[in-house]
């Protein structure tokens, strides 16, 4: 199990590669989402983003699947308060490979929760032609080390 | 018609309202964020949330389910009333998402949108990014989200 301690400024987690599959991407759409461009091939086409597009939420929550799998799901999370910034740079598209990473940029212990550390991250979530196609900044609060454990 | 004259800065419009179900919150975890506090009732009283609550990206995903319906009927709305409604495009993305209270099973959220500010993009003519915020509460009243969006709209 990971606990606060064990990530330092620096430490870096990477993405097992997903494929987005046009199906799925119709399926978040048709629930949360449902404008032409992310509910068939023809209504990507007509707009900006080219094709069948994923829904920047989509995205969004792909990206959180990736991070359950790159670090979370060992750690001892306790949950975010928030994301500082999400930036959607470029259209997924259905038929996309998305990879990654994240990288911790900061990590200080709780000052009213001393048993919680606060530990910021920067994912990237890249496509198959190692274009980024999102950056996200966000915080995740991770049980420290109990106290007489050694790591 | 251009967003900011159809909504005055400040306007807050309420946008609709999801219902989040114990088995809404389960799936959408077991597909996106498989985390015990979201897939499992008793180890989520074990958590520091307390009870099974719902993803925090499922909070926002309610928001765009609101969103999109909401504007559709704005521009139906609009239109008997011989108006064309601003042409809204992809969202560049968002920042300052805030969690600030757990979506629990059984909760209904009611979604809001303020429209902020607009700004003329100089590499498009006619082309203008939107800031709206965005906002849900609980059947209390209380906020359970908020976060500050960009919209593209063109002509």
């Amino acid at each position: 199990m990971l606990h606060f301690e064990d990530f330092p400024a620096g430490r870096r987690f990477e993405f097992k590669p997903v494929e987005v599959k046009a199906e799925e991407v119709i399926a978040f759409a048709s629930e949360f989402d449902p404008q032409p461009m992310h509910l068939s091939e023809d209504g990507g086409k007509a707009s900006i983003l080219g094709g069948l597009a994923a829904s920047g939420w989509h995205t969004s929550a792909m990206m959180m699947r990736m991070l359950c799998d790159s670090y979370i799901r060992e750690a001892a999370s306790e949950g975010s308060p928030g994301v500082d910034s999400m930036e959607w740079k470029k259209a997924v598209l259905a038929g996309d490979t998305l990879s990654g990473n994240c990288t911790v940029v900061e990590a200080r212990v709780s000052r009213s929760r001393p048993e919680i550390g606060i530990v910021r991250l920067r994912a990237v979530v890249n496509n198959q032609r190692g274009e980024t196609v999102a950056i996200c900044d966000y915080a995740n609060m991770i049980r420290c080390q109990p106290a007489g454990e050694t790591a | 018609m251009k967003l900011s004259d159809l909504h005055p800065e400040g306007t807050r419009e309420t946008i609709g309202t999801v219902i989040f179900t114990a088995e809404d919150i389960i799936h959408f975890a077991e597909k996106f964020d498989p985390q015990p506090f979201h897939l499992d009732a008793e180890l989520a009283r074990q958590s520091l949330f307390g009870g099974l609550c719902a993803s925090g990206w499922h909070t926002c995903a309610g928001w765009m389910k609101c969103f999109v319906p909401y504007w559709l009927g704005e521009i139906k709305r609009l239109a008997k009333e011989g108006v064309v409604a601003p042409k809204l495009g992809p969202s560049p993305g968002f920042r300052d998402m805030r969690w600030l209270r757990p979506v629990f099973a059984g909760d209904t959220i009611t979604y809001f949108v303020t429209f902020v500010a607009a700004k003329d993009l100089e590499s498009r003519p006619g082309w203008r990014i939107n800031t709206i915020f965005c906002e849900g509460e609980n059947q209390d009243g209380q906020p359970v989200i908020r976060f500050e969006s960009k919209v593209i709209e063109f002509p």
